[in-house]
């Protein structure tokens, strides 16, 4: 009879913060930019450059790590970790050891309707390393130091995780209250979020933990939860077949689904960190701390309370428009504008969903503007428009965030108050649609219908559908 | 005229006075160089058009009023390993032997907003690590008193420079007595000032926690003036510090009465020059007559300092010296099969021998497993050294005793040694580990007519007082000019 086995997972979450200046130096953040266009004596490592902190980081680290539950290390370091490659222009990264800035957090997850909490350990802070390009006619590699000294945290968790939905769901959890506190945009696909996954198997009921790899290389979250899965399996194979798992960094080809050996235990290098003597200690004060804590947002589950007794919108709704900071922005501000709640609340849940599939995009992606869905609901509030119209305005909103004032008077969409014209429309509906006239008044409520749709088509659909019912029920 | 047997503040008030031309005084040094340095060695580069054009643009603007400070138009030579916007800056090393950096270090710069002229780059120990200036990979600096001498270092060439009448002024830096020793062996003055004092931006690093910049002159008055210009806060130095007491110049005062001054007996046991002792006692009688309080007490911790220092010292510089590489600047060797054999053979071609054992010895102690043994412990001796300095000063105003334990040593002779080379830092590094500042000025001559080094250390930020103490001092002496540079023009 087979085993059964747990699978122990920890993270090592690397996070690039969104403040406009680098960590080290007053270089510009911005992605993109011509290569060694954002660079300075300091992020390229030239000789007799010195670091200085940028307070900015400090701040956001303090931030995430007092939204995930940590002890705020009031006096901490930065530590050099000395390799060579050519990505790191020093050849040493300042990063923090001895004294990272966060220690002993948590944040509670739900899996299929289970809490659990995952312990953090640390949170620290770093410089991010340049780019690598390898031009194959020249058969060389080139660096791109615009991402050197971009400013990183680590958050490492304890091994408290056991499956692939479990490490989803923190991951989640970090990225929304990341994002919350507008400390990164945490896009996975773009590299400001990158996940290093720990993980070892062992006999369920085992206490003692088996060897552990580190895979790296994931960047989706459907890429996460395949390397584990392929990872796990891997690990029982060779503890089945008898074969010694090695602790080793392994690297995630995610169109082959299958990873491969980078380096071994044995090949591990020997960082030799110690106190960067060209940064001086950062001292915390309680005052900074209470600023830092003051300036915290209101997080989701503080928005889910009150959304619930502001708003009455379902706890559905509340899920979904939380569950992402970009639409709960995107529904407080239109709210603020003056639109009813439960009118954003379905343009959010009902048409921006299905666009959002329909353009395979994430919230994350929407680019509209809460004050072009407040017009919009204004107008249809004031029957400006009606249903079909808004939708297709809508549409227009969601792609191109036009202003729907000016879009409906340039394609003439408002409706047609010209009551002259309604009651022609619907003289004419009715003389030539003997058929539904004559079911409708045989008591075939549903011929109504059809009539409703002849006169739409004629008005262009620019008629108001409840006048066009009124209107069409006099004349029957 | 003879230009250059002036202080560098006669020169600025000559120029100021209109009696000498900026253009003028830089043709002096370039000659001076032109004409001597063959024989000492004391530059790496001479920045012959840059010191012209930045001459005549000096003399207009003085002539202007623009520039009225006390250093305008003057000549002034600058360490090898401080950054110059366009001129070669090779630290004396193979490894940046065409590295030409695209900014200025801070003190440079400030020293060029004053008007100050850059004459050229000096020679100096591979990477400022050596005592003698012998591990240049330009070739060793000679001592101006006797050229079989070494001038001492890592800022021989700076010292010499001075001494020889090359430049009436120059930079050097001081880690672990780089400044105060070859100032001491050439017979001129220098200061290390406070660490945090002067700005590091630009410096090449050496022992991060221990470098400092600081001027070395033929007198106080100059070295003062010279402190005065570069020791502004900068933004762009962590370690900088923020502080109104810049004014050392007027410290220039001939006034030491009540002045505690402690003679360490730690300074002047056996290992010490039995000549330089007595000149440094004599020094010590000067002082008392003037009015100073001059009392001997055990300073304690300075058997433990030499290895505390090369602990530190060689980590710090085992992971500064890491981004040399070859593949951003720098030597990188004509042939390779991968990326790590391009490192091992550039970094092994490019380096000198003495940088190679201490890279060696700092990724040792920083090494795991013997980073609490060395590393951790090392900075445990710095603190308790830097808590005996804080409990003598508790008692005196400055700590007085010699340079080094011996005056310039042979060319040749401590190249055999490492270990002897390294012990006659003795007097110098519990400075640097202290962070204190420290002056060196000439205080006599032994047996064979070398100099010999007088040195005063204040406690932090208490440059003023050994800058009083050392002007008071030097106001019962005449400076001194090596026989080989009186006899010019004769």
């Amino acid at each position: 009879m087979g085993k059964t086995y747990e699978t122990v997972i920890g993270l090592e979450v690397h996070v690039e913060l969104a403040t406009k200046t680098k960590i080290f130096c007053g270089c510009s953040t911005e992605f993109g930019g011509a290569p060694n266009t954002h660079t300075c004596p300091v992020c390229t490592g030239m000789p007799g450059s010195l670091p200085v902190l940028n307070k900015g980081v400090v701040e956001k680290a303090v931030a995430v790590g007092l939204a995930t539950n940590c002890t705020i290390t009031r006096n901490c370091k930065f530590d050099r970790k000395n390799y060579f490659y050519p990505d790191n222009p020093q050849n040493y990264q300042i990063s923090q050891l001895y004294y990272p800035i966060c220690r002993d957090g948590k944040v509670e997850i739900e899996v299929d309707g289970k809490k659990k909490y995952v312990r953090i350990h640390e949170i620290h802070m770093e410089e991010d390393a340049g780019k690598l390009v390898h031009d194959p006619y020249t058969d060389s590699s080139l660096v791109d130091f615009n991402r050197s000294g971009v400013p990183l945290i680590e958050i490492v968790s304890e091994p408290d995780m056991r499956s692939a939905e479990e490490v989803i769901a923190y991951l989640e959890k970090l990225r929304l209250i990341i994002q919350y506190l507008g400390a990164s945009d945490c896009k996975l696909n773009e590299g400001s979020m990158r996940a290093d996954v720990n993980l070892s198997v062992r006999e369920v009921g085992s206490e003692e933990f088996g060897t552990r790899t580190e895979t790296k290389n994931l960047n989706s979250f459907k890429a996460i939860a395949r390397a584990i899965e392929n990872e796990r399996e891997r690990q029982i194979d060779l503890i089945e077949s008898g074969e010694p798992v090695i602790q080793e960094t392994r690297r995630w080809d995610d169109t082959k689904e299958y990873s491969y050996a980078m380096r071994s235990k044995e090949d591990a290098q020997d960082y030799r960190y110690f106190p960067d003597p060209d940064l001086v200690p950062i001292h915390i004060s309680d005052e900074w701390l209470k600023e830092i804590r003051n300036n915290q947002p209101e997080f989701r589950d503080e928005k889910r309370i009150r959304y619930k007794e502001e708003y009455q919108i379902p706890d559905y709704d509340i899920d979904i428009i939380t569950n992402s900071k970009k639409l709960a922005d995107i529904f407080e501000e239109t709210i603020a504008l003056g639109a009813q709640p439960k009118k954003v609340s379905n343009w959010l849940m009902v048409e921006t969903m299905r666009l959002m599939k329909e353009h395979q995009i994430d919230a994350d992606g929407l680019s509209f503007s809460a004050k072009n869905l407040a017009s919009l609901i204004k107008m249809t509030d004031d029957k400006k428009i009606n249903g079909s119209v808004a939708k297709e305005v809508f549409e227009k909103i969601f792609t191109e965030d036009i202003e729907p004032e000016a879009y409906v008077k340039e394609h003439g969409l408002a409706t047609v108050n010209d009551e002259g014209a309604l009651r022609t429309a619907c003289e004419e509906a009715v003389a030539n649609n003997p058929k539904a006239v004559e079911d409708y008044r045989g008591g075939k409520e549903k011929a109504l219908g059809a009539l409703v749709g002849q006169v739409m088509k004629a008005m262009k659909g620019k008629a108001d559908p409840a006048s066009v019912n009124k209107m069409l029920r006099e004349l029957l | 005229m003879d230009i250059m047997s002036m202080t560098a503040t006669e020169i600025g008030r000559k120029i100021k006075a209109g009696e000498i031309g900026v253009v003028e005084a830089v043709k002096a040094c370039l000659e001076s160089i032109e004409k001597y340095d063959k024989e000492y060695n004391c530059f790496v580069t001479v920045d012959r058009e840059g010191a012209i054009s930045q001459a005549e643009e000096i003399q207009k603007k003085i002539d202007a009023g623009e520039l009225t400070g006390p250093l305008a138009g003057v000549p002034i030579a600058i360490k090898d390993n401080m950054c110059q916007e366009g001129v070669l800056t090779s630290c004396s090393s193979k490894i940046l032997s065409n590295f030409v950096p695209t900014y200025t270090s801070d003190a440079v710069l400030k020293l060029m907003e004053a008007g100050a002229v850059i004459i050229g780059k000096t020679n100096m120990d591979e990477f400022a690590m050596g005592s003698t200036t012998e591990t240049s990979y330009y070739g060793e600096t000679k001592n101006p008193w006797d050229i079989s001498r070494v001038p001492g270092g890592s800022s021989g060439g700076s010292a010499a420079a001075v001494a020889a009448e090359e430049v009436p002024c120059a930079l050097g830096s001081d880690t672990g007595g780089s400044i105060r020793q070859p100032a001491s062996f050439c017979g001129v003055t220098g200061i290390k000032p406070t660490y945090g004092r002067v700005s590091r931006y630009g410096l090449i690093a050496y022992g991060s926690s221990l470098d400092q910049i600081g001027p070395l002159a033929k007198d106080v008055t100059d070295c003062a003036t010279i402190l005065e210009i570069i020791s502004q806060y900068d933004s762009k130095d962590s370690t900088s510090v923020n502080r109104t007491d810049n004014d050392f110049t007027s410290a220039l005062c001939d006034d030491v009465k009540g002045l505690k001054i402690g003679l360490p007996r730690d300074y002047f046991t056996d290992g010490l020059d039995p000549e330089i002792k007595e000149a440094v006692y004599q020094a010590a009688e000067v002082l008392k007559r003037k009015g100073a309080i001059v009392e001997e007490f055990d300073l304690g911790m300075v058997e433990y300092a030499i290895p505390a220092y090369y602990i530190i010292a060689s980590a710090e510089a085992s992971s500064n010296l890491e981004r040399f590489d070859g593949v951003k600047y720098g030597y990188r060797t004509d042939s390779y099969t991968d990326l790590h054999n391009m490192y091992k053979k550039s970094r092994s071609e490019g380096f000198g021998a003495e940088v190679k054992r201490r890279i060696m010895l700092g990724s040792f102690v920083l090494s795991s497993g013997y980073y609490d043994a060395y590393y951790v412990k090392a900075l445990k001796v710095k603190a308790l050294i830097k808590q005996a300095y804080d409990k003598a000063f508790e008692k005196y105003d400055i700590i007085m005793g010699p340079v080094a334990p011996t005056t310039a040593l042979k060319l040749g002779e401590s190249l055999s040694d490492p270990i002897k080379m390294y012990l006659g830092d003795v007097y110098t590094v519990p400075v640097n580990l202290a962070g204190l500042p420290g002056i060196s000025l000439p205080c006599g001559y032994d047996r064979n007519g070398m100099p010999i080094g007088l040195q005063m250390v204040g406690n932090a930020f208490e440059e003023k007082k050994i800058i009083r103490a050392a002007y008071a001092y030097e106001q019962t002496r005449a400076y001194k000019r090596p026989a080989g540079v009186c006899e010019r023009g004769l």
